[in-house]
């Protein structure tokens, strides 16, 4: 945790300070968040919780809910995930943009970390094997950053006859990491999201009740991965 | 000595003899401007006192100053032309012009110029006017130092700030202009200067040219109109040192060129617009020494523009550099400065050693699918422009900078 904490700072750092242009280090920064915090925090808790199964094993024999323990256990990493986004990236980025753009990418690194937290619970409370539960993590962390966008490019080509904004919308929204991307572009290439169909996502994402809604669908993406590996846990044969 | 003799005596005669001052004002020689005119000669001045003036359609059809002290209000009650000029070398200085008529038919204006020439029209201030200031075949008229306000919300309700038709040599200089349909508007107007004007926030757009040859634009600021500026239909038009910034929206353009030839556009900045500068039909263009920063799209050249030069630009923080609609290119990109430019320069001369394409192939797909811009930035959309920089398909091949500069120019 520490390490990758301290990976966070020496990288944001270094982009920052590499470049004179601001706006390159943060296209950079928009890279490690949308890619590297997600594939950390699904990795790294999915292994973690495969090597406390013992430790788990012996807190359910303790009179302690099942429901306290699955959750205490979350609320463990995505503490220590927040605080490490934090320090790693919030240091430099309230020494260098200290604006709304930088503030955008602590609150969606913070929930994305989150996001993938709860999806690595979901999957090492279904799948009882190690190298099967690690290799799922991959999975889904592939399937988000680069499957799900090939999808909706595949998607785009066949029906450009028909007019996709709304849909594309809606699409959006089951990638947390398409969501996230868009939030934070519409702080940073606002010149070109105003022109054209970006209009039309400015409208919804960038009206604060489209903020609000594209925000309550990422905590669902925390809330959900979490309600239901706690129905599985409570239920798990261990 | 003598000669200085002769010219001051010479001069106190013609002011003694030639012309008088008329003065207007509530314990004055005579309480309306319509009266004063009235009983002056060509060559006098009159000036108005301070006060609120309701002279219906003021007619100026002699030659004479008419002079304003301290902004006498003349007030259009919403139903007249304020100020009709109708003679030569009419000078008007200096007076607060509010509520013209707002009629399409007969385009009324708060100051309106008839068939004249020499005209002079400075400082005043203008506010909920139809047109502003309204030329009809004005030759070598001035337009100095005004300001126009006016709160239109609908385009068809509203006229343009300053307005010229069929003249010629005119000079727009310093005027500040806003809330009306087009700031500045030209139309048939030849060898003309607009120089230092700020148009902002105008309905439509901050500067509109139409079949306008030869006339040049200098250091102007148009900020946040509705369309940005437009020049059209014309020939031989110089834009040097313009700002054009804020012109944000689906169909708004920092600078639109539709039908242009033989034009130079040189040292204008071009800051965060949708696009830059979008150019149709274009032909002989030269652009260069200009910045274009924070734009959604610097440039966009349809392929329909022939002959453009774009050389010693910088482009700087924007989206897409430059995009384009065809793969026939017959335009020319050299020695400018691409901040997305990542080639190497080996041999030291502070230029790069391999080509730059600033058409990404990305732009291309957002040109042809633009609900594609969702998936911008994604990590499948970087995959994709690596492929094409390496294996070019989809992007035009020629259109590239030979000499891109590693430093930004200026």
């Amino acid at each position: 945790m520490l390490f990758y904490t301290l990976f966070l700072l020496v990288t944001t750092f270094s982009v920052f300070s590499l470049d004179e242009n601001p706006a390159k280090g943060l296209l950079s920064m928009l890279n490690i968040i949308l890619l590297i915090v997600p594939l950390v925090s699904i990795m790294f808790s999915t292994i973690y919780l495969y090597n406390s199964a013992e430790f788990i094993e012996l807190l359910v024999s303790q009179p302690l809910k099942r429901k306290t323990i699955w959750l205490s256990l979350f609320i463990g990493l995505s503490a220590s995930f927040s605080f490490s986004l934090l320090i790693g990236i919030g240091l430099p980025i309230i020494i260098f943009q200290p604006n709304a753009i930088g503030a955008m990418l602590i609150g969606i690194g913070i929930i994305l970390s989150n996001v993938f937290i709860a999806i690595a619970m979901l999957s090492s409370v279904k799948t009882r094997d190690k190298a099967k539960g690690i290799g799922f993590a991959i999975l889904v962390w592939l399937y988000f950053t680069i499957l799900f966008d090939g999808l909706v490019l595949f998607f785009l080509f066949q029906f450009a006859d028909y007019p996709l904004d709304k849909i594309m919308i809606i699409i959006s929204s089951f990638n947390p990491i398409d969501l996230s991307r868009i939030l934070i572009l519409l702080q940073l290439d606002v010149s070109a999201m105003m022109g054209y169909t970006g209009a039309i996502f400015k409208d919804f994402f960038g009206t604060s009740s489209g903020m609000i809604i594209s925000f309550s669908i990422l905590m669902f993406w925390v809330f959900f991965p979490v309600f239901f590996s706690i129905r599985n846990f409570n239920k798990k044969d261990l | 000595m003598k000669m200085i003799c002769y010219i001051l005596t010479l001069l106190i005669c013609v002011d003694s003899f030639g012309a008088n001052v008329l003065c207007v004002g509530k314990s004055k020689q005579f309480i309306s401007i319509t009266a004063a005119i009235c009983s002056a000669k060509d060559g006098d001045t009159v000036i108005v006192y301070p006060g609120h003036y309701y002279e219906k359609n003021l007619i100026v059809n002699k030659k004479i100053y008419l002079k304003g002290i301290g902004y006498p209000v003349l007030d259009g009650q919403k139903k007249y032309e304020v100020v009709s000029v109708k003679a030569n070398a009419v000078v008007v200085d200096g007076f607060k012009i509010i509520h013209s008529g707002v009629s399409s038919i007969e385009d009324l204006g708060g100051i309106k110029i008839y068939d004249s020439r020499d005209v002079v029209i400075k400082n005043n201030i203008l506010e909920d006017t139809f047109f502003g200031i309204y030329t009809q075949y004005g030759k070598n008229c001035t337009i100095q130092n005004n300001e126009l306000h006016a709160n239109n919300l609908e385009e068809q309700q509203s006229g343009n700030g300053i307005h010229c038709w069929k003249s010629d040599s005119m000079k727009i200089i310093g005027n500040t202009i806003t809330g009306h349909r087009d700031g500045i508007y030209f139309e048939f107007v030849t060898n003309s200067i607009i120089w230092r004007n700020t148009s902002f926030k105008n309905i439509r757009y901050g500067l509109h040219f139409m079949f306008s040859n030869n006339d040049a634009y200098i250091a102007n600021l148009f900020t946040a109109n509705g369309a940005g500026v437009a020049v059209m239909f014309s020939h031989g038009v110089k834009m040097y040192s313009n700002t054009f910034q804020e012109n944000w929206g689906d169909a708004s353009y920092g600078l639109l060129l539709k039908e242009i030839s033989d034009s130079y556009i040189e040292g204008n900045v071009f800051n965060k617009n949708t696009s830059g500068i979008y150019m149709e039909g274009a032909s002989r263009l030269l652009v260069k020494k200009n910045s274009f920063e924070n734009n959604g799209w610097g440039m966009k050249i349809q392929a329909s523009c022939m002959e453009i030069e774009v050389g010693n630009n910088n482009f700087i923080g924007n989206t897409f550099d430059v995009s384009t609609n065809g793969s026939l290119v017959l335009n020319t990109f050299n020695n400018n400065y691409w901040d997305k430019y990542d080639g190497y320069d080996l041999n030291k001369d502070r230029v790069g050693d391999i080509p730059y394409h600033p058409v990404s192939m990305y732009s291309m797909i957002v040109e042809k699918y633009p609900t594609a811009m969702i998936l911008f930035r994604s990590f499948i959309t970087a995959l994709l422009d690596k492929t094409e920089k390496l294996i070019p398909s989809i992007t035009p091949e020629g259109l590239k900078d030979n000499k891109p500069q590693m430093k930004r120019k200026f």
